[in-house]
């Protein structure tokens, strides 16, 4: 750790901060940008160095990774080595990088092949079916999202450099959704994976009568199956329940669970 | 002046995603100078294939984290071409609104973040936060301003939450409107200082003669919808973008190529401007004629000057936009969508050029064929060729490895390219 931090006389250290970026739209450190209120404070918290999308300079000495994006090439498995052992610890940086993302819907084909040919023709192109980090290395915390929210980056980040322990809520989105005296989509006719989906984003999307598809993953005490009942009751399709499920990959076990029941019963 | 020089930049940085520079001069003659598309594919087309047609925006918004509020719009436009639904007015004017801020805010980024540190000669933004504290400030403020404006009226300024097929989940207040209109008026101060600010910047006065390919204004400098042009005079309606695509794939790139009337040709602001000058509002002409930007340019970096026109304009337009929305009484946010079989095409101009999103649809409803063409990926050819011109020119003038190195990075970066974005 270089430099230090003061506050009321007590030192901290200035942790160095690196940023990368595996297979992935960018937009997750993008967010981490689009925090202009307070990115100069946020700035003073760290030394950044390394941080490809935003400045030219880097280095391979760095304390926090924060890595972005899920691993679709042989070559990202190897990079992500890399930062794992140059890196104290290593952050997985928003639902493509803890769960595959929107990018592992393509594995639901079990055939590469296809999917190749449906995008590329006959070009050979190199890929892979795709994995979150941790099918590769060892994640020291997750943190969820499509897009991550950056106010909860910056209270990670702070945390971490104070040394606290993180933690996140073990109930559902719902949860939040109710304190913010949401009127329940389900009531609106939308379909919506609030009462499963673990919380921390502040209702971000139900805010906006929007339903919830489950971008953050399971919460601890997730009921899919009574969840699967509400959704009957209000009349939406098995199919609409496992679009949301099956979206960002959070969902895997549940989405293998009920896809294995329907087979059955057909 | 003969001399040797060996360029390898490997993944670019100050651009988003994954592409690097070769250049290899020996004895005064140029052998090699190539642009290499290294990211990682998704596959998003085939992602699609047997969804309803419900995910595809909520998906394909997804493509890229800079402008997926464009990728969003251009998908939810293909979905109701498809289904023969036609937008009311009022979604009209608050989807160009939130088109707009999008690309303030991409503009501003790229300018001050992305493009500014090489003309100030520092590597990034942060070491300028102390040299030119009033320009990082004014720079924020802007993109603060436009991310504000796009949570307000999007919901989210990234993967936008209330944009649906058929409208909007909910509206804003109006008196959220008033207040955006008071700091759209302010921003427009900001913007002349940020004229000034890159005026005392030298741009390279490099020119290659290229295509340019936009939309086509008719009575509007045009974002959303219509007709298709290139400055070598073809035109062509939304649903021939293939016509004016032509995507092939090339062995030293993951993203797709494309080609019109030459072996390149270029999307973004700069076609736009000199596509449409004529439709752009005269505050954002003063800013180009201030900067002796006129139809046709053909020099690639002054890419960075035609933002800064599209800013102004997209203040100004705002403005106007913001004073209709207020002058009426909000209707319902949404119309019922009736799904059908059929295919439907959206042309829409995002910050870095024309996007298209085309689907074909079984009478479920359900996703049978997907295409996405980015701007990015239009502009690889172009960047490619003009990396070559560049680097023959700079073979003849003696410049030392760094200056071509740092000339070639600018190039790049003077197309803001959407590297993730052109692969999908």
């Amino acid at each position: 750790m270089s430099d230090t931090l003061t506050y009321l006389g007590v030192k901290f250290p200035k942790p160095r901060v690196a940023f990368f970026e595996l297979t992935s739209c960018e937009g997750c450190q993008l967010q981490v940008l689009n925090n202009e209120a307070t990115l100069l404070d946020f700035l003073s918290l760290v030394e950044i160095v390394t941080f490809r999308e935003a400045m030219s300079e880097r280095s391979d000495s760095y304390d926090i990774a924060f890595v972005e994006g899920s691993i679709s090439r042989k070559d990202e498995e190897d990079r992500l080595k890399e930062i794992r052992n140059n890196c104290k610890i290593l952050v997985a940086l928003g639902s493509c990088a803890c769960f595959g993302g929107v990018n592992q819907l393509k594995n639901r084909f079990n055939d590469l092949n296809w999917v190749k040919k449906e995008v590329y023709g006959d070009f050979p192109i190199d890929t892979q079916e795709v994995k979150p980090l941790a099918d590769v290395v060892q994640i020291d915390l997750e943190i969820f999202g499509c897009p991550i929210k950056k106010e909860e980056v910056e209270m990670i980040v702070t945390n971490l450099v104070l040394g606290k322990s993180i933690t996140h809520p073990p109930y559902p989105v719902c949860m939040e959704c109710k304190a913010n005296e949401n009127i329940c989509l389900f009531e609106l006719g939308e379909p919506c994976l609030g009462p499963v989906t673990r919380a921390g984003c502040d209702s971000w999307c139900t805010n906006h009568k929007r339903g919830c598809w489950g971008c953050r993953g399971p919460a601890e005490v997730a009921n899919v199956e009574q969840l699967e009942e509400i959704m009957k009751e209000h009349g939406f399709s098995t199919e609409t329940l496992l679009d949301r499920l099956e979206c960002f990959g959070g969902f895997q076990s549940q989405v293998s669970d009920i896809k294995n029941r329907t087979k059955e019963i057909d | 002046m003969k001399f040797t020089c060996d360029i390898n930049v490997k993944h670019l940085t100050r651009v988003e995603g994954h592409g690097n520079i070769s250049i290899k001069i020996t004895n005064g003659k140029l052998e090699e100078a190539r642009w290499e598309v290294v990211e990682t594919p998704r596959f998003f087309e085939a992602m699609l294939v047997g969804k309803h047609w419900e995910n595809a925006a909520y998906i394909c918004g997804r493509i890229c984290g800079i402008c997926s509020i464009g990728h969003t719009l251009a998908s939810i436009r293909a979905v109701e071409n498809a289904f023969d639904i036609v937008p009311s007015k009022q979604t009209d004017d608050l989807r160009l609104l939130l088109k707009h801020m999008e690309t303030l805010q991409s503009h501003i980024l790229h300018l001050y973040f992305l493009a500014a540190p090489d003309y100030l000669q520092v590597g990034s933004v942060l070491p300028l936060a102390k040299t030119h504290p009033e320009e990082v400030q004014r720079a924020l403020r802007l993109k603060l301003l436009a991310n504000d404006m796009c949570d307000c009226v999007g919901g989210r300024r990234m993967h936008p939450t209330r944009t649906i097929v058929g409208g909007f989940t909910m509206l804003p207040e109006k008196e959220e409107l008033e207040r955006f209109r008071n700091r759209l008026t302010d921003a427009l101060a900001d913007l002349t200082a940020a004229a000034d600010l890159f005026q005392s910047f030298t741009f390279p006065g490099f020119v290659r003669e290229t295509e340019f390919v936009s939309l086509r204004g008719k009575d509007n400098y045009p974002f959303i919808g219509g007709d298709l042009i290139s400055s070598d005079g073809l035109i062509r309606q939304e649903d021939q973008y293939l016509e004016m695509t032509n995507e092939f794939c090339v062995e030293h790139s993951t993203s797709k190529w494309s080609k019109l009337s030459r072996k390149s040709f270029a999307v973004g602001a700069l076609a736009r401007v000199n596509n449409n000058f004529k439709h752009l509002c005269p505050e954002a002409q003063e800013v180009a004629d201030f900067f002796r930007l006129s139809p046709i340019n053909h020099n690639p970096y002054m890419a960075n000057i035609a933002q800064l026109v599209e800013c102004v304009h997209v203040v100004k337009d705002s403005i106007t936009i913001i004073d209709t929305l207020l002058g009426n009484t909000w209707e319902a946010p949404r119309q019922a969508v009736e799904e059908k079989e059929g295919s439907g095409t959206a042309a829409v101009e995002v910050p870095r050029g024309i996007l298209y999103h085309y689907y074909e649809f079984d009478q479920n409803g359900r996703v049978q064929k997907a295409d996405c063409v980015i701007p990015t990926s239009q502009n690889h050819a172009n960047i490619y060729h003009d990396i070559e011109e560049l680097a023959t020119q700079c073979a003849q003038s003696g410049k030392n490895d760094k200056e071509i190195e740092l000339l070639a990075e600018m190039l790049v970066r003077a197309y803001d390219p959407c590297i993730s974005c052109s692969v999908h």
